[in-house]
């Protein structure tokens, strides 16, 4: 529900997952689930006499996302110290850009196009940085409240964050939900960022209510969360206004354990980073021929994507944007395509329908979706051969979902091919006339009694025989009982 | 061998090891005794290895030696290392209580292309703590004493490096040089200490002081011995940002190749550089120097650039606001001392750090903190980048027209010790002529000029334009010749 | 001429708090007439003019120094930690955070 009073805007912070190495030193960037500290060093870990040098990688993903946001990228990329100290900032000043003293972002400016319930938007980006990520503190009783020390793991500290931040342009938190949707599939369509790994995205939100202060909500782990949190901030801006308690401009922390925002501890002198320029880095100078070459390199995003399958498959504006909210069930559906390419309407429906609905309700990954493309392929040969009906296709597609067995081998095993034979129909038919007498005689008065008989042919066969078929079946021998050629 | 190794150049020492004169133990074992006996009076090192360990590294070289093995530039020498290079598994303190017991899990780059040179590391040395200051006086681990007279100063911040060389502890060492850490303890002892053009020598492992001004420099008893250690020092570094690509002469053979220098080299001396604060000895002793110049046919100009006069607060807020951003690490949670309080993180830090650093060190954080901080990044570290870039174009000027400046190093003789210390301008003013060349990039050497009243060594210095080394050390070899001072030792 | 600055205890206290150093009344007292000798001095740059000019922060006119997105050992966590003044199970100790 958009208000007209609500501003959102987000600062998130993405991980560029898919570089091997950091972002100033060549410790390997897979830290997730190892032993703690052993992802180190000295860079990372800031010992005294050690040097800063920039992964180029990590700069030509950063020029593909400005491009893919349509951000104007900067001339030359100078690098600032931000200071502040904390216990898992190992230089106590953070390497990142800074707007002024000569300094600029990667990229400024920019824009994502966003859609929610129909309804389209723009979401205006302001800037783009590259920065470090510190490194993780672990609160030994489970919490930064009662923890008596903090236990400081490294690993994390110098992995390569993109900090994307938004003009306040989002009016609800389905907005905002709906902006790192479409963020994590451009960033997953780029190939930089597998958005699934723990950690890899996280925001801080910006939201004002009703002309109020700006409240800064940190600490939010996913987009998901997002949209929990920002329900949350309204709800609790909105009922301190109704009590005339004035709102005032803080910094929230969003504790995910109780669903709530905290108020952070707020410090009697305010922050003063101190930025000046990294001298151990020289500038960057990124040439226009140099933007063009990555342009040219950059894999396909996903509205140009949506307009293709528009084009190309007659899929409905709608039906392609949801294919392409994320990579994997794109890539999924092209797929499947190539071994089903008669009807992509009807695969696309299946995929968003039924496929994607049942995904969703189970809460899969798509590291847990054990579902072959060709599998879906195979299913929708199968439903327009009439070997299986559209009902036993339902029934088994959960299974192929998440035990990954080819819809051959499940309808082989639970023996579900589609009955068409007529007179192993007419045979069935026969014995639920027999077992249901006052059923039939109700269908011979009343034409929507005929659902209940259809229904225990279906019961008996376990779904197998042909609807339409038994329909016809089923109406032709009612005649004859009527006329009295069969007696039950 | 009558002559004790710590007697000689480092030259000809290896000569002599080379021809057999000499082994690597034979040294090894000289240098100890020399520090045995001076040391105590000196207080030049912070960590010495043990004598075991030195013999047995010699005892292995020797053998290598007799093999053929050895192809090493600097084939069992002794060398002393300034305490804030990273040496693996040796204590590495920067002359501070916060780093009392850290031991670097690494080597600096130009350690490990010291070792690859055959070079035996005898300890590190003592200096102003993390380098700021110029007379190592504000060491955690007392001062260094001048071996020329043990009453005053050596210098700083590299005073350590500089009082081994002159009291014949080592016949080479590094130092590092901020604002003249290397030249002015260089003028202050006697001995050579040259300051490279900025990215020539790998700063990977300097534990970093002002890291848009400091340089690791070489430092020796002669120049060629100077040349010498340059030659190993200065290869281009992957693991520093900042290091130059371009390829380097041979800096020792380069002496020898520059001749009828008076015919090539013009040379300027600046009338600034002369004028506030300088000694009437000092410029009597480094005017001579330039008079015997003249005599042998060089021109000498004087030229005026007055945005000098602004060179050293301009150095100061530079490196005052990068000092407090480089120091912000020592927290205590990852290595050096940490406060024995309890309390939260902000109460730890602010205890260890309150407690592990000296006074002049604290002092400069405030200040850079004052420096960066909003509302006073504009007028103060802002405008000092603009000044050093005004700076650095009169230099570009005059190196259009001469190629070699020439002025004092230091504008007195060595002080004595606790004479400047009560009084941070005071002791700042030392720096005047020596901050220019750390501002604009550019390298420069201070070399034995003569002695003032009372023995006291007095040095000049000569710069000259980026990547000039070579020139630069044509220049001050000739000087050398000129004077005649050289691979001069105190009897301490 | 803009106003001339006075570092004041109040600022000092300020500083060191920014800067994480805690002070002595003594210190703070010595500080505040050092640093402000210190500040007069630093106002010499006040005279020049700089209209017009750039600011340097590097001398060596370097552009684009990057590395290749090679992975290399890291440090064994035994050496990570060696210098470390307080660990527990291959994580650094620091104090609480609240």
């Amino acid at each position: 529900m958009e208000e007209r009073n609500v501003k959102i805007g987000l600062e998130v912070h993405v991980q560029l997952t898919a570089l091997k190495t950091k972002l100033f030193c060549s410790c390997p960037s897979d830290y997730r689930g190892k032993p703690p500290n052993t992802h180190v060093c000295p860079v990372c870990l800031g010992l005294p006499g050690a040097l800063p040098v920039v992964n180029r990688k990590a700069i030509d993903y950063a020029i593909m996302v400005a491009l893919a946001l349509n951000s104007k990228i900067n001339e030359k990329i100078i690098f600032f110290r931000k200071h502040y100290f904390y216990p898992d900032l190992p230089k106590n000043f953070q390497i990142t850009q800074y707007d002024r003293a000569s300094g600029a972002p990667i990229a400024i400016g920019g824009f994502l196009k966003i859609n929610v319930n129909g309804k389209e938007k723009i979401v205006r980006i302001r800037r783009i940085n590259i920065e470090e990520d510190p490194g993780k503190l672990v609160y030994p009783t489970g919490s930064i409240i009662t923890s008596p020390y903090t236990l400081v793991d490294y690993n994390r500290s110098g992995i390569a964050l993109l900090e994307i931040v938004t003009e306040p342009d989002m009016s609800s938190p389905a907005e905002a939900r709906a902006f790192l949707n479409k963020l994590r599939s451009i960033l997953e369509h780029l190939g930089v960022c597998n958005c699934e790994l723990e950690g890899s995205m996280r925001a801080d939100a910006n939201i004002s209510v009703a002309g109020g202060s700006r409240v800064e909500i940190k600490n939010i782990g996913s987009p998901k969360d997002v949209e929990k949190a920002l329900a949350y901030e309204i709800v609790r801006q909105k009922q301190a206004i109704s009590k005339g308690v004035i709102v005032k401009s803080e910094t929230r922390h969003w504790d995910d354990l109780r669903k709530v925002t905290v108020p952070l501890r707020v410090k009697e002198e305010e922050q003063d980073y101190r930025y000046f320029p990294e001298a151990d880095i020289p500038p960057i100078v990124i040439t226009k021929d140099y933007i063009e070459k990555i342009r040219e390199s950059m894999p396909e995003l996903p509205d140009a994507r949506a307009k293709r399958f528009i084009e190309n498959y007659g899929l409905t504006e709608y039906e392609a944007q949801v294919l392409v909210t994320s990579k994997w069930l794109a890539d999924f559906f092209e797929e499947a395509l190539k071994h089903y390419s008669r009807k992509p309407k009807k695969l696309a429906n299946i995929l968003i329908n039924d496929f994607l609905r049942w995904v969703h309700e189970k809460e899969l990954e798509p590291d847990r979706i054990k579902a072959k493309p060709q599998h879906i392929a195979e299913l929708l040969k199968l439903l327009d051969d009439k070997v299986i009906s559209i009902k036993i296709l339902k029934n088994i597609l959960p299974e192929i979902i998440i035990n990954g067995k080819s819809p051959h081998e499940i309808i082989s095993e639970r023996d579900l091919v589609k009955i068409s034979d007529k007179e192993v129909i007419k045979k069935i038919v026969l014995e639920v006339f027999i077992e249901h007498k006052k059923s039939v005689c109700d269908a011979l008065v009343n034409k929507r009694a005929i659902h209940y008989l259809i229904g225990q042919v279906m019961r008996k066969t376990r779904g197998k025989a042909d609807p339409e078929l038994t329909h016809k079946i089923v109406l032709e021998m009612l005649e004859k009982v009527k006329k009295g050629e069969l007696r039950i | 061998m009558s002559v004790k190794a710590y007697r000689l150049e480092a030259l000809e020492i290896i000569r002599n090891i080379r021809e057999g004169n000499l082994s690597i133990t034979d040294v090894i074992e000289d240098f100890l005794e020399r520090v045995e006996r001076v040391e105590k009076k000196i207080n030049a090192f912070i960590t010495l290895r043990s004598k075991d360990e030195l013999l047995q590294e010699a005892k292995i070289k020797d053998r290598l030696l007799k093999e053929g093995k050895a192809r090493g530039r600097l084939l069992g020498l002794p060398i002393a290392i300034k305490d804030n290079i990273s040496t693996k598994n040796l204590r590495t303190t920067c002359g501070s209580k916060i780093l009392y017991n850290y031991i670097p899990p690494y080597d600096a780059t130009v350690v490990k292309l010291l070792k690859e040179e055959g070079a035996i590391i005898l300890g590190k040395t003592n200096m102003d703590e993390f380098a700021m200051g110029s007379s190592t006086e504000t060491s955690f681990f007392g001062p260094t004493r001048n071996p020329w007279d043990l009453e005053r100063v050596p210098g700083g911040s590299s005073g350590g490096s500089a009082a081994a060389l002159a009291s014949g502890e080592a016949p080479l060492a590094l130092g590092s040089d901020t604002g003249g850490s290397v030249r002015a303890p260089a003028s202050f002892t006697a001995t050579v200490g040259l300051k490279p053009t900025y990215g020539l020598v790998s700063r990977y492992g300097l534990i970093a002081y002002a890291n848009s001004l400091e340089q690791i420099g070489p430092m020796g008893r002669t120049v060629r011995d100077v040349a010498l250690l340059l030659n190993v020092i200065s290869k281009y570094d992957p693991y520093d940002g900042t290091s130059l690509k371009v390829k380097r002469p041979d800096y020792l053979e380069s002496i020898s190749k520059f001749n009828n220098l008076h015919r090539r080299v013009k040379i300027a001396v600046v009338r600034e550089m002369f004028e506030e604060g300088v000694s009437r000895e000092v410029v009597t002793i480094v005017g001579n120097v330039v008079n015997k110049l003249v005599d042998e046919g060089f021109i000498v100009d004087e030229i005026s650039i007055p945005v000098i006069k602004y060179a050293l607060p301009t150095y100061y807020i530079i490196a005052m606001s990068e000092a407090s951003s480089n120091l912000a690490r020592y927290d205590g949670v990852r290595y050096g001392f940490r406060a024995n309080v309890h309390g939260d993180w902000n109460e730890v830090f602010s205890e260890t750090r309150g407690n592990g650093f000296g006074k002049e060190v604290k002092r400069r954080i405030i200040m850079g903190t004052f420096t960066l901080s909003a509302g006073y990044f504009d007028q103060y570290y802002f405008k000092a980048l603009k000044v050093r870039t005004l700076i650095i174009k009169e230099f570009k000027k005059a190196f259009e027209k001469y190629s070699i400046l020439i002025s004092p190093t230091m504008p007195t003789p060595p002080f004595k010790l606790g004479e400047k210390i009560a009084d941070p301008l005071a002791m700042y003013m030392s720096d005047i002529e020596t901050v220019t060349a750390n501002i604009v990039g550019i390298p420069a050497i201070s070399i034995p000029a003569g002695f003032a009243k009372e023995k006291l060594p007095v040095g000049i210095q000569l710069m000259a334009n980026y990547l000039k080394e070579d020139l630069l050390l044509a220049m001050a070899a000739f000087i050398e010749e000129l004077t005649g001072l050289k691979n001069l030792i105190a009897e301490v | 001429m803009r106003r001339k600055i006075v570092i004041t205890e109040e600022l000092i206290d300020h500083l060191a708090w920014l800067a994480r150093i805690k002070l002595t009344e003594n210190e703070k007292k010595e500080f505040l007439r050092d640093l402000n000798r210190v500040l007069e001095f630093f106002d010499e740059i006040d005279k020049v003019n700089v209209e017009g000019i750039e600011p340097t922060t590097h001398t060596a006119l370097l552009t684009n120094v990057l590395r290749d997105d090679a992975p290399q050992k890291p440090l064994p966590q035994a050496e990570v930690l060696y210098n470390a003044p307080e660990k527990e199970n291959g994580y650094f100790k620091a104090p609480k955070i609240l």
